[in-house]
């Protein structure tokens, strides 16, 4: 079967839209992870979340824009709540009890959302709804904007990180909490200000999945796992390196599903997580330790 | 100002400090000596929050701070410079310094005034100030880690064998400095293995054997009596 050159350039885009909304929910995953040591199971459960509390805010008020700063905010704030009554008091013991923390937490949000929602799908109206032509296709405006948004959104994560006063505290936690707080830098402070930055960050990609997938009680698990295997292809705790995954996860699929179908494409995926454990267990995107 | 009295704490199961008893007082160098694994560094970790203690107490300007969280202790004028200087690595000079500067209530005029003491004190910070804390050399770490722990303008600095590892020209830099900041009121803990500094640099020297101060004394009788430091250091 030939496959021809613009259904490659139609795969490429969908990969980076893709790619982007997953980066956001991965960025958020990888900085909890660096900064507190705590592999969040109950990420994906957040994006859920958030996009219900879209839904909600649409129906209500009918403003996307609005929906989507509220669930964000809703979310972080919830986020700083459930580290700082469940996850603070693990810190610093085995991981698997966070671990386990954490998938009892993605259980509890799963049974709230489906006696709170329901089992049925709500689908978030897109803030705008036209198309433009790509080759064959009809190719809608939203998901050029998600991943737009997505960009910014990143991209002034960074710009945070980088430049903020808070951001140098973050970073000075994240290579040496002990340090940081011989500084006088209040880490649990930190710790939970982060979480509910990725919460945030996590809300606001559920909103923007939204309009291209419907929201569910269950689309946590599957934004968890992918998430997951993002972070550790881009290298546990490496933000740069989870966006690169984030892409090159989702180009990857979007490229298999030139040949298989989308539901098989998913396997390439998987593929890469274990020959990234197996070859370079630090990551795709991080130097080689000497 | 500072003091520790009857101090026992525990890695685990194992008993390292078995009741020990320290007093800085303000403006003061006090050297604590001793072999390797003696318990000098766990002293200062105590002191830091870092180990809790057991039994005995930790007390700063009168106030009980045993088992308080470092970053409260930073805040109260502690400064801690550990032995193996825990540079932010992937910080810059600047960024590693601006983490001690970034405090409630310190000013931007006050915050430049600091950062252009450190610099004129530490040329070499200055021309690295964009560089990353972990591409410096050995005796800039530790320069870097002094100058970090000044930005938080401490009443007291914990020093944890500060000359440890670098060659003599930077040693005598690391002396120069200790009289800096003795010069200017600073109290010092100085933990070194670096016997001639420690006589020169205290005011007043501890000397430490299997996790007790076993002898204490001004730094000037220890200066003139060898036979005590050969009868604990063997040198």
């Amino acid at each position: 079967m030939a496959i021809g050159l613009e259904q490659i350039l139609i795969q490429t885009v969908n990969g980076i839209v893709n790619g982007m909304i997953l980066a956001l929910v991965a960025s958020g995953l990888t900085l909890i992870f660096g900064i507190m040591d705590v592999v969040n199971f109950a990420h994906g459960d957040l994006v859920m979340l958030g996009g219900f509390v879209g839904a909600v805010t649409i129906a209500a008020t009918g403003n996307f824009w609005l929906a989507l700063l509220v669930a964000a905010v809703v979310i972080a704030v919830f986020g700083a709540v459930l580290q700082a009554t469940t996850l603070r008091p693990l810190i610093g013991r085995d991981p698997l009890t966070t671990i386990l923390a954490t998938f009892g937490i993605s259980l509890v949000l799963q049974k709230y959302a489906i006696w709170q929602w329901g089992p049925s799908a709500r689908r978030i109206q897109e803030p705008i709804t036209g198309n433009f032509s790509f080759f064959y296709l009809q190719y809608p405006w939203y998901r050029i904007l998600t991943a737009v948004l997505a960009t910014a959104i990143i991209g002034a994560l960074y710009l945070f990180l980088r430049y903020g006063k808070y951001g140098i505290w973050i970073r000075a936690t994240t290579q040496d909490r002990v340090m940081a707080q011989a500084m006088g830098i209040p880490v649990p402070l930190v710790h939970t200000a982060v979480f509910a930055i990725g919460a945030g960050m996590a809300a606001a990609s559920g909103v923007l999945f939204g309009p291209l997938g419907g929201v569910t009680q269950n689309i946590g698990l599957d934004f968890t796992l992918r998430a997951f295997i993002v972070v550790v292809v881009g290298g546990m705790g490496n933000l740069g390196g989870s966006i690169l995954a984030s892409i090159f996860i989702s180009l990857l699929e979007a490229y298999a599903a030139l040949i298989v179908s989308p539901a098989q494409a998913v396997i390439v995926s998987f593929v890469a997580l274990i020959l990234t454990l197996l070859f370079r267990p630090t990551g795709l995107f991080v130097p080689t330790p000497k | 100002m500072l003091a520790l009295n009857n101090v026992h704490t525990y890695y685990g199961k194992s008993h390292i400090l078995h009741g020990v008893s320290i007093e800085v007082q303000p403006g003061e160098v006090v050297g604590l000596l001793g072999r390797n694994g003696v318990g000098k560094s766990t002293t200062l970790k105590t002191v830091m929050g870092l180990v809790r203690p057991s039994e005995g107490s930790v007390t700063f300007e009168g106030r009980q701070i045993g088992g308080m969280a470092p970053h409260h202790l930073a805040h109260l004028g502690i400064a801690w410079v550990p032995e193996d200087r825990r540079i932010f690595r992937l910080l810059t000079v600047m960024e590693n310094l601006r983490t001690g500067l970034e405090r409630p209530g310190v000013t931007e005029a006050r915050r430049k005034e600091m950062l252009d003491k450190v610099y004129a004190s530490f040329p070499v910070l200055a021309e690295r100030r964009e560089q990353a804390g972990g591409t410096l050399s050995g005796g800039e770490q530790q320069m870097l880690a002094i100058a970090r722990a000044m930005m938080l303008e401490p009443k007291i600095i914990l020093l944890d064998e500060p000359t440890e590892g670098l060659m003599p020209r930077m040693v005598g830099q690391i002396s120069e400095i200790i009289n800096v900041l003795h010069g200017e009121g600073v109290a010092i803990l100085l933990v070194e293995q670096n016997v001639p500094l420690t006589l020169e640099a205290s005011n007043r020297v501890y000397i430490m054997e299997k996790g007790l101060v076993r002898h204490h004394a001004p730094a000037a009788d220890l200066r003139a009596n060898h036979a005590v430091i050969h009868q604990y250091l063997g040198i």
